[in-house]
């Protein structure tokens, strides 16, 4: 785009020839009641979510800029906070659904009336070729497609214009909410198609650069590197106008300049910044700093049991009983997040993430310790992820002294980000090491089957019990009002905290600072920065 | 000397860089693959599995053997196509385009500014020993010596944005207000005046002031100390005191015999500061936000983005090769001696 055409557009918007010396007499702060300047320390490298090597922080493209069939609705958290609403499933672009008896069938109608940006109708033949596409292009997409059993074209059927099918090939409870991830977006087929190439049949190269969607925000410049400028759509229909007409996303890599302009008041709002920021800024008038538990995740201390003593259940829980939780709780985690040791020994309900019967006791781990084979200690390395230091570092020190008390040597291993992934999750060759595994969906079974079940890639422990795997398999696709699944889960929770393969060090939270008075910032399972619910002051 | 023979000499210069950019676009292509990491899995994204990692593996043309990938590579390269940077989506020669202006602006920049102040100072400091300029001198260079880019950088960022509100928002190569000017050298400074747009040119110097200071706070030190001792030398050499002696007037003596042959250290200084400030541009990049090369190369590297590494490689190789050869020109053309030679 180039510069004649941003202005025609801001012409169009009816700001113009006013919009600029406005700007200008506020210099300081380009954020105002139009506009707003949202800045975080990633990088967007696609706008296309399917697309493969496309990195995280582009997820939000897809949810700001697409529609899905379905979202999830709010909910008022007990700090007056929003977040998404894992139980309450709503109309994005279908109008309405319904699932058959079985619960293998479901037909979703869509909404009459909404268009792509380009005013061409959705259609369920758009539906078709998108969910084609997601199961289709292989990698992460392909993968989340199949955590909602939606893994090959033929489940998906156009009945006419407005109505489409799924066939499962069996009931499960993650189908629907599967499809409010941002993965199931829907693409305009038409302008896609007409980019699509014989090598190319799903236009990657063409949604990289240039979305086509119906969603509540338009890509109006992309700068690689620099910024991703959002127009609002005047036309949305898949939920309320959003507050802002347009919106600058700015990438900022110093968390200490993010910080000066949050403080300054130069922006809007600061995306994900660390808990000692949080901490600080909190008591700020001027800011608001909303800090959410990080639903179905939980920083973890993960004994490798392909690791010689680790083998030995009870070595794995005098280390549960010897990790200094409280110190770590405040020093790494700057006292944000919640609490997950302490708890009882029974389990008496399936909330999850919950506190573990483990605490700091380091005579209960040096007796444990001292009826196994290893009560003269042992040396082993524990690892983490340099990409997560700003939590890592500071517990994994504060795990090395403790543990020295009881007589186990740590060496501390930093591993850096982009090996990381092979060496603890692919080879998972770590014998100690720092995890942060959450899940999307929020279920307990669900993060059970990623991180207890063997040759699962957030199961860097080895962790290996046929119960566990019986149980799981059992569960993932009950429904949650099944008699089964509250026992079937408690079960799991009972095994995970007996064997503890993953020592719960806290569940953490994700920060987000708003100023200028925005408001409406609403806590979301994918953390990215849905802009949609976001209002001027 | 005849301009033939120079362009000759010019010409045998860009001949001898040829090996030199081969050697190093080989050691390039093999030290990214003794990289630890594996990008095909980096790439195919957290929760992919074996199947879609070697998917990527094969889209990325990692699964052939290393000599075939090194023919496709060099192949490649000859067609102008350095490959796509997957850590940023983009081509790597479009990455290159568009950071590469906006690191040189800022180096060249700072280096401009640097020189300007330094080689006066120098030169004063020189002709005028232990007084108060002289201590200025020494202050300015220890104090661009000690203190970290980075730390300058966040020190000044702190005073004029943050406590005075002069600077204007540490985000970029240019305000949010304003549109970045037509492309031409890709220098916002100088492409905004050939647009004539004044007022998107003062913003452009205004987002550029404090990144410039920190840069040239730090490439002042050496010049200025250069400039001093060079100039401390010839001023006490022969021919300096045969021309005092010749009764030459002592402002003819300063300019025309002890500076010109002072500055001959001192560009080859440049030379070697200039090669220094891509290495703190990368911090100083990160602190502004500002989007050049050396945070681009850094990421890539980090996440084993071999395209994006060999490209920011082999660039600053044929940089550093132009900036040999213009050092060499410079030289010929304000040493008096090399003129004479012919």
């Amino acid at each position: 785009m180039d510069r004649r055409h941003f202005l025609k557009g801001a012409a169009s918007l009816g700001l113009g020839a006013s919009l600029l010396p406005y700007l200008k007499v506020l210099p300081a702060s380009a954020a105002t009641s139009e506009t707003a300047v949202v800045v975080f320390g990633g990088t967007i490298n696609s706008l296309d979510i399917h697309r493969s090597g496309t990195n995280r922080d582009s997820y939000q493209v897809a949810i700001n800029c697409y529609d899905r069939l379905v979202t999830f609705g709010t909910k008022t958290l007990d700090d007056g906070s929003l977040s998404y609403d894992y139980d309450n499933v709503q109309p994005e672009l279908a109008e309405s659904w319904e699932i058959s008896g079985d619960g293998t069938v479901m037909t979703f109608f869509l909404r009459k009336g909404a268009t792509f940006w380009d005013g061409k109708p959705v259609t369920a033949h758009d539906v078709k070729w998108s969910f084609d596409r997601s199961v289709s292009l292989g990698g992460f997409p392909t993968v989340q497609m199949k955590a909602g059993r939606l893994e090959s074209p033929e489940q998906f059927e156009v009945v006419d214009e407005h109505t489409f099918r799924i066939t499962l090939p069996f009931s499960s409870k993650l189908a629907l909410p599967d499809l409010a991830t941002p993965i199931p977006v829907v693409i305009n087929s038409e302008v896609a198609r007409a980019h699509a190439t014989e090598a190319d049949p799903w236009a990657t190269e063409y949604l990289h650069r240039n979305p086509a969607g119906s969603g509540a925000y338009k890509v109006a410049r992309w700068d690689a590197g620099q910024q991703l400028v959002y127009e609002r759509n005047e036309d949305w229909k898949g939920g309320a106008l959003p507050g802002y007409q347009r919106v600058i996303l700015r990438e900022v890599p110093s968390q200490a300049t993010r910080r000066a302009l949050l403080e300054r008041g130069s922006i809007t709002a600061a995306h994900n910044i660390p808990n000692k920021d949080a901490k600080e800024l909190a008591s700020r008038p001027d800011i608001q700093v909303v800090s959410s538990p990080i639903e179905n995740c939980i920083y973890c201390l993960c004994p490798n049991l392909d690791f010689e003593p680790f083998k030995d259940k009870r070595v794995r829980q005098a280390i549960a009983w010897a990790v200094p939780y409280e110190r770590i709780f405040e020093q790494a985690a700057y006292g944000l997040g919640v609490p997950t040791w302490g708890g009882s020994k029974t389990v008496d309900d399936i909330a999850w993430p919950r506190r573990s019967p483990y605490s700091t006791n380091l005579d209960k781990a040096r007796a444990l310790l001292a009826e196994t084979g290893y009560k003269d200690g042992f040396t082993v390395p524990l690892s983490f992820n340099l990409s997560h230091a700003d939590w890592a570092e500071p517990a994994a020190l504060l795990i090395q002294q403790s543990l020295a008390q009881i007589g186990i040597e740590v060496t501390i291993e930093k591993i850096p980000g982009a090996n990381w992934r092979t060496i603890a999750l692919v080879e998972k060759r770590l014998p100690l090491h720092l995890e942060n595994f959450g899940g999307w969906l929020n279920t307990p079974d669900y993060y059970f089957y990623w991180a207890y079940i063997k040759g699962n890639l957030f199961n860097s422990s080895n962790y290996n019990n046929a119960e566990m795997a019986k149980l799981v398999d059992d569960t993932l696709d009950m429904a949650m009002d099944h008699p089964q699944y509250a026992p079937n889960v408690k079960r799991m929770i009972e095994l995970a905290q007996e064997d503890v393969p993953r020592i719960p060090l806290w569940q953490p939270t994700l920060n987000v600072a708003l100023t200028n008075g925005a408001n409406g910032y609403q806590f979301w399972f994918h953390r990215q920065m849905d802009i949609r619910s976001l209002k001027p002051a | 000397m005849s301009l033939a023979l120079k362009a000759r000499k010019v010409g045998l210069r860009l001949l001898e860089a040829i090996p030199t950019v081969i050697g190093i676009l080989v050691v390039c292509f093999l030290l990214t693959r003794a990289l630890p990491g594996d990008p095909a899995a980096y790439f195919a994204g957290p929760m992919a599995d074996a199947e879609s990692i070697e998917q990527v593996r094969r889209n990325l043309g990692l699964d052939q053997p290393l000599p075939v990938q090194f023919v496709n590579y060099v192949t490649d390269l000859l067609t102008g196509n350095l490959g796509m940077a997957i850590s940023t989506g983009q081509p790597v020669v479009a990455e290159l385009a568009t950071r590469l202006p906006a690191s040189l602006e800022l180096t060249l920049g700072a280096l401009l500014l640097s020189f300007l102040i330094a080689v006066p100072l120098g030169v004063m400091a020189a002709t005028r020993p232990n007084t108060w300029v002289d201590h200025l001198c020494r202050f300015l260079v220890t104090a661009g010596v000690s203190l970290p880019t980075f730390f300058t950088g966040l020190a000044l960022m702190y005073i004029f944005y943050y406590l005075l509100g002069w600077a204007p928002a540490p985000m970029g190569r240019i305000d949010m207000m304003y549109l970045p000017p037509e492309t031409v050298t890709g220098f916002y400074t100088i492409d905004t005046l050939i647009a004539g747009d004044w007022e998107t040119f003062r913003a452009a110097i205004a987002q550029m002031a404090l990144p410039l200071i920190t840069l040239a706070l730090f490439t002042l030190a050496p010049i200025a100390r250069m400039t001093r001792a060079a100039m401390l030398q010839t001023l006490g050499s022969e021919f300096v005191r045969t021309a005092r002696a010749a009764g030459l007037n002592g402002r003819r003596v300063l300019v025309t015999y002890a500076f010109r042959n002072a500055l001959l250290p001192v560009v080859t200084t440049l030379g070697m500061v200039f090669s220094f400030l891509l290495g703190a541009n990368v911090l100083v990049e990160k602190v502004f936000a500002w989007p050049g090369i050396g945070s681009f190369a850094v990421e890539a590297l980090v996440v084993s983005d071999y395209a994006a590494v060999q490209g920011f490689v082999l660039s600053m190789a044929l940089l550093f090769v132009l900036l040999n050869l213009l050092i060499d020109v410079i030289y010929t053309l304000i040493d008096p001696r090399v003129g004479e030679e012919s």
